[in-house]
């Protein structure tokens, strides 16, 4: 393999593991306080994709406002589901929680099969994303290039609200412990709303890249990436936002730089994720950047 | 007559009561019905044999859907003639000492649990250093793994073409044999000092622990036999529907058996052979809402993938406003069947 068949797999993989990364945050935000794993977080991506898709085609809205308006609406989803499938259950066992979010997932995909079929759609990329430019020899799609650096640009937002505002203050204190923030007098309620409203958004800005990059949108298109965005969650320390990016950076990174090197290998591509997961479970329970799991309930 | 005799015969009765029906049935009832009830024991050992690990351990395992895929393979590739299996294996030859290997149908159902099993075995250690959610999504990938491998190991699986023609060797008496068999074994063990250990686990594991209970133990007794009942289950499986592929049995089928015993109430074995004869039943007359529907005055079409939605509600429904389900933990049991009829003659 050439230095520049190998630049151009170290690129991709880092494009796959941003989109790991946006949608792990959700998944990691959301377990720092709940203890939950929102297993419906992935099919956000599929909400988002579909919306993307009416946005730009039914409304004919133009990109650059429908994208930014779709993280808006899929965060407020976010903010729905918690209020019907979690809310209901703070107070019950952590199994009877976990269990509403494999329904609520179940229940979202088989929504869009009724809803808007099977068949998958076409997603309508702006031609801006869909260049391809010349970087020192290398061909690249411009996309790939964008995805990385949005995420970092989220990411940055992100971390501003959570360290220095008073909500994101409020967060650090609910993952930290949950009743005495509450005895502190902080709307638990609310800052658990505001948690699934800036994940949502930013597994919505996942989701919207992830169409765009696979422009195949079906019903079942979240399961997967939700799925290995979860373990990079756990992969770079659950709770923890900057391991979450992390996280999904090493495992796009793996994925991607395994199949290059051994190219017998690419039918176990999708196993390699979970096989990750065990390993690190069994030597390493916290992730990389992890703290001790103190368990809530 | 002492209580525990009286129940007996009543077990007995009972058994009686069933071997007519199913007899009546084999003798006159179509291949639908014949197949639904079919359905109803195999759906009814999964539910229960899970039922052992998610309802009376109280650890929410997501992965029998890799024990059933185990099972089923296993007795699949046992009971095929070495012909069919030249025929089958088209890309890349079966290897060789499963080649030319044919066993009756019973031997292969014990070697599917028995090999479900030792798949349990190994990857126990990883699972029970986790639990809750973590230990959830380790058993879901799990299930994605061997599902990844049935695809690419094309000389032993056949790949994605997967696994045809199988004789249809699973009549009603096989399935609710074994059903009836699981229900035996299950209740006898929840009802034993390991029974009892696995609902202390699931109560307080720390407590438990100061008892002088070994979860690591007793949780790997109760995932090994929901492992066996899970194979056989899957063997039972293939040799109903004669072919088998890796895409069907997916976390779908886990997310079925959930729904199953959460509705019947987790940690109760009545519960989940209740909710497994109504699901059995009603995943089938539910068929009505997904075929087009005519009420005089205007015509509804059929709306496929309806039937999930329904389930899914259901799901939810109950987890959310009704989480104890049909039972709750309480079991059907001839004492309070009596009591409650003592008590109604007296009003």
């Amino acid at each position: 393999m050439t230095i520049d068949i190998f630049m151009q797999q170290v690129i991709n993989g880092i494009s796959l593991g941003s989109l790991y990364a946006l949608v792990a945050i959700g998944y990691t935000m959301v377990y720092g306080i709940l203890r939950l794993i929102n297993f419906a977080h992935g099919d956000l991506l599929m909400v988002a994709a579909y919306a993307a898709i009416y946005a730009v085609t039914l409304l004919s809205l133009p990109w650059q406002l429908s994208f930014p308006l779709v993280m808006v609406l899929t965060g407020l989803f976010g903010v729905l589901l918690d209020r019907v499938a979690y809310k209901p259950l703070r107070d019950a066992p952590r199994i009877s929680l976990l269990i509403s979010a494999i329904g609520a997932s179940f229940l979202l995909e088989n929504l869009a099969i009724v809803i808007i079929g099977g068949v998958p759609k076409g997603f309508p990329r702006p031609d801006v994303f869909a260049k391809v430019i010349d970087l020192w020899g290398l061909r690249i799609q411009v996309l790939t290039i964008y995805t990385p650096v949005l995420t970092l640009a989220l990411l940055l937002g992100l971390l501003y609200i959570v360290h220095r505002t008073k909500v994101g203050k409020a967060m650090r204190a609910a993952s930290k412990d949950f009743e005495t923030t509450r005895l502190m007098g902080i709307n638990l309620d609310r800052i658990i709303a505001v948690t699934f409203f800036l994940g949502s958004s930013l597994a919505a800005a996942g989701g919207i890249m992830w169409a765009m990059k696979y422009p195949q949108v079906n019903p079942f298109m979240g399961v997967i990436p939700g799925l290995k965005a979860f373990i990079a969650a756990v992969l770079g320390g659950i709770g923890n936002i900057v391991g979450a990016v992390v996280g999904g950076f090493v495992l796009g990174l793996g994925e991607i730089l395994i199949v290059a090197l051994f190219p017998q290998m690419a039918q176990y591509r999708d196993a390699f994720a979970f096989t990750v997961l065990i390993l690190v479970l069994l030597f390493r329970p916290t992730g990389i950047m992890g703290e001790p799991i103190t368990d809530k309930t | 007559m002492n209580r525990s005799t009286r129940n007996i015969l009543c077990n007995i009765l009972l058994l009686a009561v069933l071997t007519v029906i199913l007899f009546l049935f084999e003798k006159y009832g179509s291949e639908y019905q014949i197949r639904i009830l079919n359905n109803m024991a195999i759906f009814i050992t999964l539910a229960v044999s899970y039922n052992l690990v998610n309802g009376y351990c109280g650890i929410l395992h997501l992965g029998p859907n890799a024990f059933i895929t185990i099972g089923a393979y296993t007795s699949a590739l046992l009971t095929m003639s070495p012909a069919e299996k030249q025929m089958s294996f088209i890309i890349e030859p079966l290897i060789w000492p499963l080649s030319v290997i044919q066993v009756p149908f019973a031997v292969s159902l014990m070697a599917g649990g028995i090999t479900a099993t030792v798949f349990a075995f190994l990857i126990s250690f990883p699972v029970f250093r986790v639990r809750g959610d973590y230990l959830a999504i380790v058993t879901l990938g799990f299930g994605e793994v061997i599902r990844v491998l049935c695809n690419a190991m094309q000389s032993l699986t056949n790949g994605p073409l997967g696994l045809k023609g199988l004789t249809p060797y699973t009549t009603l008496w096989w399935s609710w044999g074994v059903a009836v068999f699981t229900v035996v074994v299950i209740t006898q063990l929840v009802n034993s000092s390991y029974g009892r250990a696995m609902k202390a686990i699931r109560e307080d594991e720390t407590a438990a622990k100061a008892m002088g209970v070994d979860p690591f133990r007793h949780l790997l007794l109760a995932f090994l036999i929901s492992a066996f009942f899970s194979g056989v289950a899957g063997g039972l499986l293939a040799h109903l529907i004669t072919t088998i592929s890796p895409t069907l049995f997916t976390f779908f089928l886990t997310f079925n058996l959930l729904i199953i015993i959460v509705v019947g109430g987790l940690g109760s074995t009545s519960g989940a052979v209740i909710a497994a004869a109504l699901f059995a039943w009603g995943g089938e007359a539910l068929r009505v809402v997904e075929s087009p529907m005519n009420f005089g005055l205007f015509t509804i079409p059929g709306i496929p993938g309806m039937r999930m939605v329904l389930f899914s509600i259901i799901l939810m429904v109950v987890i959310l406003f009704a989480r104890r389900g049909i039972m709750g933990r309480s079991e059907l049991s001839w004492d309070r069947f009596f009591a409650a009829l003592r008590l109604q003659s007296k009003v």
